[in-house]
């Protein structure tokens, strides 16, 4: 029997948004002991179907027709008292962002038990920590009995992912709703989970609705794929039939979109190293009371790197690497502890105002936050315009500057009068580019600076940094968490672990024989790895049998 | 700007509260020709209720116009609340931001020097320079200015603290602009929300800071001011209520509408608010 059927599902946004209907006549199923990955952009209204089974649809949204068929109900139509019965028994959910679904203040341990407490009053508290003890060591949490103690800031992403997942379990969840469970970890960390997931499944024989925007996600876990655009449904279908003959263009562009499928750059630069870092030292240390011994990061232990006129790098690695702090080191946004930053030889560490000034118009950066890396309060050319006026251009001149570089990154004219928030962050992040390129700088610092965005636009905006990057000579350090935007973009890659350099390579010899363990546990954590790799070789045999 | 004034008059807030102070204001600045003789001359008989012998608001213990004090009364407590609080805001805001994004040694200079005033009870403060510096319009302003600025410091300085850490700050440093042009132009019209709204509220404790000062007998002698006459008809209250309570509801309404601007401001100078 079918566990959930979406039958031509439409839920209804409030007057004055950009379309009438988030979700337009969707209708699809879930069998029991199937994994179905919805997948679309952000604004596909994927959330909207994952809130609506669960009632959760935020005020002044709501379902206009329709029916959720579950376990012989219509979840549409089900009284409040008999749909909070069944949140969080029959069906229950995972969201993103584990450090916000937990309440802070509570032990972990407990707040898994209060789910168990509201769907079963009778447990006595003995049996309740059996279990939640029982659901800890299910999702591979070490030391059940320990970490039930534990507080939500204790707990790495991960392991708060694990709590959110064991909480969703605790009662035996017909139907498990997974929304982007894994976005907002690491690569690593990223394929633990899905593991984890997916072995679950298997034990437990749930259905899972799974929603994502990574098709190298959907690639790894899904029995059955729905592709969603603008509300609508584009193409559905068994997994892996649906990716590897898409019969609709969209899937076709969301699956090229993926990054870091095409070889590697081979192309080595040979030229005057246009910045050198040397033995950069950074620790950040904070007090934690009178008596607590003082927490000590190390955000850079003896990082030493080049890097070449024209030449791309990049730095990858995960959270809490340093790569971030390394950027911001360079520009010297952070004071180092140690160590040199050489600008065609020359330290950077000593230079005062003006110099420090004239040295950052040479070297700028683009942030990974598009949303908070523009002033809010002024209109996008104003942010592009006071750059080149720093430096002594006229308004009238430095106006016509903005202009052609707003241009130039493929927004039109009237872009120029608007303020940020009316810009979507691919947009955002062009502004941003384009204030960076006002001043003509030799080096690009990117941080994270795709890692924000969905997949197409990620694949627009690398293009065009590839294009600018060619047409300027630019220099690059592109630091990111993702091997395959390095892939993409970069001449040489630079792996970092807890702020330390673990491996530094040729783009190419880095893919294709990694030398660290760390390289060869991020390379096999990249999701969708597998059937990518199927797929090049059905195209490279494809392409022999032609010739 | 014109968007910023729209959703200001949008909010039913800021119409009511507007309308309320200009009313206040029209009548501090009409006061010399709808009473044209001084409010502290004896205009009738003392005592008289609201209504009786020509006086709209009766009379005080001295036969002096309730009316015409009220009305002349709005002038002082506007300039005092306004002017202090300006004196407030140059001393808050500049320290504030400061030590915001200066930082480091400067910062806990700034702060301790900040934690010395807040310990220092506001109102005794007040008292005690007025007292010493003989009560007049303009020592009157400075002590309440003096003490006002405290709170508007730490807001200023944890709001900039938090706005300079954003990238676009950040963006900005790299873009070349100097320090102090960063501050000015980025981080504090970021940060001003709060403060604006945090110094509306300066302006209506001011007034009563002022009104309590009068209250004592610590008001300018020159000026009639609503503290002033509640305190000289306090002793007689449950005779002649009219004399505190019309300056008294004169005060609420001054301090309500203050309160209700600031609050429309707040929305009308959040981009998102006013061009949604």
């Amino acid at each position: 029997m079918t566990l959930l059927q979406v039958q031509n599902l439409s839920i209804a946004l409030p007057s004055g948004a950009d379309r009438d209907l988030a979700v337009n006549d969707v209708s699809f199923d879930i069998e029991p002991g199937e994994i179905a990955c919805l997948v679309g952009e952000s604004g596909s209204g994927k959330s909207m179907i994952a809130h609506s089974i669960l009632g959760l649809l935020p005020p002044k949204i709501r379902p206009v027709s329709g029916a959720l068929r579950f376990g012989g109900n219509d979840l549409l139509a089900l009284p409040p008292t008999e749909m909070k019965a069944l949140r969080g028994a029959d069906v229950a959910m995972i969201f993103q962002e584990p450090l916000t679904a937990l309440n802070p203040l509570k032990k972990v341990g407990e707040q898994v038990a209060e789910s168990i407490r509201v769907h079963d009053p009778k447990m006595t508290p003995g049996q309740t920590v059996a279990r939640v003890e029982e659901l800890f060591a299910q999702v591979g949490l070490p030391e059940p009995a320990r970490i039930r103690k534990a507080f939500p800031f204790q707990m790495s992403g991960g392991q708060r992912q694990r709590v959110m997942i064991a909480m969703a379990l605790s009662n035996n969840p017909k139907l498990l709703i997974a929304d982007e469970p894994t976005t907002a970890l690491d690569v690593t960390t990223q394929r633990q989970i899905l593991d984890l997931i997916k072995e679950l499944q298997a034990r437990m024989g749930m259905g899972i609705l799974f929603i994502t925007h990574d098709i190298g996600v959907v690639a790894d876990i899904a029995d059955k794929v729905v592709v969603l655009k603008h509300g609508k449904v584009v193409e559905q279908g068994e997994a892996a039939p649906l990716l590897e003959h898409p019969t609709q263009d969209y899937t076709r562009m969301l699956l090229d979109a993926v990054p870091g499928r095409g070889a590697p750059r081979t192309r080595h630069v040979e030229a005057a190293p246009l910045l050198e870092v040397k033995a950069l030292e950074k620790a950040f240390v904070t007090r934690q009371g009178m008596l607590a011994p003082p927490r000590r990061v190390t955000a850079a232990e003896n990082v030493n790197l080049s890097l070449a006129t024209g030449e791309t790098l990049a730095v990858v690695g995960e959270s809490g690497s340093g790569k971030s702090t390394l950027a911001r080191m360079v520009l010297r946004l952070i004071e180092p502890d140690g160590g040199a930053i050489l600008w065609r030889g020359e330290n950077v560490r000593g230079k005062r105002r003006e110099g420090l000034r004239q040295y950052r118009r040479r070297a700028q950066i683009v942030f990974q936050d598009p949303y908070s890396s523009l002033d809010p309060r002024l209109q996008v050319g104003e942010s592009v315009v006071r750059g080149p006026m720093a430096f002594g251009t006229s308004r009238s001149e430095s106006e016509k500057i903005a202009r052609a570089w707003l241009d130039r990154v493929g927004l039109d004219a009237s872009a120029f009068d608007r303020f940020p928030h009316e810009f979507s962050g691919g947009q955002r992040q062009r502004i941003c580019i384009a204030r960076a390129l006002a001043l003509e700088p030799e080096l690009l610092i990117a941080d994270e600076a795709v890692s924000a965005l969905d997949v197409s636009v990620q694949s627009q905006v690398l293009d065009l940094l590839a294009d600018l990057k060619a047409q300027m000579g630019l220099s690059m350090l592109f630091i990111t968490h993702d091997l395959r935007v390095a892939r993409e973009i970069a001449d040489r890659i630079i792996v970092m672990q807890r702020g330390r350099i673990v491996e530094m390579s040729d783009a190419a010899t880095l893919f294709d024989a990694p030398t660290s363990d760390y390289t060869r546990s991020l390379l096999d954590a990249v999701p969708g790895r597998a059937f990518f790799a199927r797929a090049e070789a059905a195209a490279a045999g494809a392409r022999e049998a032609k010739a | 700007m014109n968007k910023t004034l729209r959703t200001f008059l949008r909010r039913p807030a800021g119409i009511v509260g507007l309308t309320l102070l200009g009313l206040v204001c029209l009548v501090a600045v009409l006061a010399p020709l709808l009473y044209p003789a001084s409010p502290w001359d004896i205009a009738g008989m003392p005592f008289a209720r609201p209504g009786e012998d020509g006086m709209v608001f009766g009379s005080d213990t001295l036969g002096r116009d309730i009316a015409a004090g009220v009305v002349h009364g709005a002038r002082v407590s506007l300039i005092i609340g306004v002017t202090s609080t300006i004196a407030a805001l140059a001393i808050g805001v500049t320290l504030g931001a400061v030590a915001g994004f200066a930082g480091g040694m400067t910062d806990r200079v700034i702060v301790r020097i900040t934690e010395i005033f807040q310990t220092i009870p506001n109102f005794v403060l007040a008292i005690l320079l007025v007292a010493i510096l003989t009560p007049t319009l303009s020592t009157i302003i400075f002590s309440i200015g003096l003490v006002s600025w405290p709170p508007l410091a730490r807001l200023t300085r944890s709001q900039v603290q938090s706005v300079a850490q954003r990238e676009f700050v950040q963006a900005a440093r790299c873009q070349g602009q100097s320090a102090a042009s960063v501050l000015v132009r980025h981080v504090l019209p970021n940060a001003i929300s709060p403060i604006i709204v945090t110094g509306s509220l300066t302006v209506a404790a001011a007034i009563l800071i002022e009104a309590a000062l009068s209250f004592m007998g610590l008001g300018d002698p020159n000026h009639m001011s609503w503290g002033y006459m509640i305190g000289a008809g306090r002793t007689v209250i449950r005779q002649a209520w009219w004399m505190s309570v019309f300056p008294g509801l004169a005060i609420l309404l001054t301090v309500v509408a203050i309160n209700l601007v600031g609050e429309a401001l707040n929305d009308a100078l959040n981009p998102r608010i006013s061009r949604s």
